[in-house]
């Protein structure tokens, strides 16, 4: 599994066909300005890093998360269990890579489907001017003013949550941001030249958009994933604490940090801080590139 | 000016009849029968049509929104089936309590965040500068529900400063009458707001430090506090007043967060209880609120910019 963040920087390098330089090449000249952004890099690192130890880390420390095992529940770290087990008795570290599996799908589910109609909506916004445009933006105005919080809590109560349920109903309302700034880019955009001799050599509207507007607008679509994810990653963990979240067996860092918070005042600490400090280090990492992304595209195109 | 207002406010006018058609609609698909909700699962057919039909649940989807719209328009919110109260009533009873934990939370955080983000420009760079930035940064990324529980395990349980509950008197002026148990409901919100709020603050410092009017004050050698109180902050603080506008949303949630943890009953444990209830009309009508709310928020804010910065042009 690739980072959220690895893949677009790639996708970048091969729509700059505006210059001439091989993949690898861009790809490099990119990652050596990310060195001049020591917070970004750090937080790439850090994000690599976490998901590594959810994605990779059950292949090598294997542990049982389907079976309940009262024997063992809620063990302080010991020898066996170096993060102690919970009070079904599942082994603590192993579960925080479950549930962090599950918290960082959905929030790449979340950004993914927030990006793909926020970046459709905006450009055709910014394409269409006039009457449609400006209809298209204050409905973006008044989907804005919506409560997010309290309609996807309403929507996750009403049906049963699941990683792809709450991923694409979260995504289903948090693709406002970009369609706003993908719309202002394509309001530039549009009156660049190449796009003017792309439209003059009679491109259709569909190559307009998917060749030329998406990819020059990239830089803003992939610094905002990067804070999508870390956002939805903060609403799934509230949705577990306030009890809408995934249900048993299935769990995500907020679901875990929210059962542990129960048994805070019995001390088991193992069960509230390890995972608390996960999510806190995730959003942490995400808005730390991302703020160093912006930087560096907002300096490359000004 | 009068003219830019009322612009706006029909403008928000639009916005928020928008508001409540999509948050009708979609609560509308999202519930199924309210015969069915307020019944139970026991009630037969028969029964559950005779209840739609009764209060006119079995009209089209437009015409019972218009109907609840006009029914909006002369002030009736709606009636709780399950509580057997009016809506009204029951946001009646919390409104002021969770005002008031909303009004103390952005006054702490303004208080606090307003001179942090001015100092940690003026002395840019330093040790304390990147210690408050990394402050800001780790505390807007932590779930505020997390914030509460360590609050609570520091303040509460390891130094027993601060009951971990939150008073549970029922008069709105309970953080001025018990302020040593709203300390740590109004700290949870308040510290979320200031992450944000210093960073705003530091950036529009550090624009106007640059600026003529500054040097200007600097050279004729007025004491650098005065530089500070009397020119710097009013022109820096523009920006934050857009921001502390959109806050809105994010208040109104941590509200609901810092209610259910510290347990607090106001609107926000209101419209929890009415979500585990399947209580419809009271959660149709406090997302109603709280999205006009919003909308406020944002033409306070509009309306604030231009009369403290006469240079903005009013074209909405």
């Amino acid at each position: 599994m690739s980072t959220p963040t690895e893949m677009p920087v790639k996708s970048v390098a091969v729509q700059t066909h505006t210059e001439k330089i091989s993949l690898s090449s861009a790809f490099k000249m990119r990652l050596r300005k990310l060195r001049e952004h020591p917070l970004g890099l750090v937080g790439l690192l850090l994000l690599l890093l976490l998901a590594g130890f959810c994605f990779i880390g059950p292949y090598f420390y294997h542990t049982d998360q389907t079976y309940v095992n009262l024997a063992d529940a809620a063990l302080p770290p010991n020898s066996e269990h170096p993060l102690g087990t919970d009070a079904n008795g599942f082994d603590a570290l192993g579960r925080l890579m479950k549930g962090g599996q599950v918290s960082l799908e959905i929030g790449l589910l979340a950004a993914v489907t927030a990006t793909v109609l926020g970046t459709l909506y905006g450009t055709i916004a910014g394409l269409a001017k006039g009457v449609l445009d400006g209809a298209m933006m204050r409905l973006v105005d008044i989907f804005l003013s919506v409560p997010f919080l309290f309609v996807v809590l309403i929507l996750s109560a009403r049906f049963s949550a699941s990683t792809v349920s709450l991923g694409l109903v979260i995504g289903a309302f948090s693709w406002l941001v970009p369609a706003r700034l993908v719309r202002g880019e394509v309001l530039t955009l549009r009156v660049r030249e190449f796009v003017l001799a792309a439209r003059v050599m009679g491109a259709s509207r569909r190559r307009l958009i998917l060749t030329h507007l998406i990819p020059n607008a990239l830089g803003v679509i992939i610094v905002n994933i990067t804070f999508q994810v870390a956002d939805a990653i903060l609403i799934v963990a509230t949705l577990g604490f306030l009890g809408f979240g995934l249900s048993y067996p299935a769990t995500d860092w907020g679901g875990q940090l929210s059962n542990g918070a129960t048994y805070i005042s019995d001390g088991y600490w193992w069960l509230v801080y390890p995972v608390g400090a996960c999510i806190i280090l995730t959003v942490l990492a995400l808005n730390l590139l991302g703020e160093s992304l912006r930087e560096m595209f907002g300096r490359q195109t000004s | 000016m009068a003219w830019y207002v009322l612009r706006r406010l029909a403008i928000s006018l639009l916005v928020l009849i928008g508001i409540s058609a999509v948050v009708y609609f979609l609560l509308y698909f999202v519930q199924g029968s309210p015969g069915r909700a307020v019944l139970g699962q026991r009630a037969s057919p028969e029964a559950v049509a005779a209840f739609n039909s009764e209060h006119g649940f079995d009209r089209p989807v437009l015409e019972q929104y218009f109907s609840y719209l006009g029914q909006l328009l002369h002030g009736n919110l709606g009636y709780s089936y399950k509580l057997n109260e009016s809506v009204a009533t029951l946001l009646q009873q919390n409104a002021g309590r969770s005002a008031m934990l909303s009004l103390a939370a952005l006054v702490l955080a303004l208080a606090i965040a307003v001179p942090l983000g001015i100092w940690q420009a003026v002395k840019r760079n330093s040790i304390v500068d990147h210690a408050a930035t990394a402050g800001s940064y780790t505390l807007y990324a932590t779930p505020q529900f997390l914030l509460g529980l360590v609050l609570i395990a520091l303040f509460s349980q390891a130094i027993p400063l601060f009951p971990s509950q939150a008073s549970q008197s029922s008069s709105a002026w309970v953080v001025f009458t018990d302020p040593r148990a709203m300390a740590l409901p109004v700290i949870t919100i308040a510290l979320t707001s200031i992450a944000v709020f210093s960073r705003y603050q530091r950036t529009a410092t550090l624009d106007q430090l640059g600026q003529d009017y500054v040097k200007v004050a600097r050279a004729k050698g007025l004491p650098e506090r005065l530089v500070l109180t009397r020119h710097l902050l009013r022109n820096s603080c523009q920006p934050l007043i857009t921001v502390v506008g959109l806050s809105v949303p994010a208040l109104l949630a941590g509200n609901l967060i810092a209610e259910t943890v510290f347990n607090y009953s106001g609107l926000g444990l209101l419209f929890l209880n009415s979500l585990q209830r399947e209580d419809y009309p009271v959660l149709l009508a406090y997302t109603l609120i709280v999205g006009t709310l919003t909308v406020l928020g944002n033409l306070i804010a509009d309306v604030a910019l231009a009369i403290t910065d006469p240079r903005i042009e009013l074209s909405a």
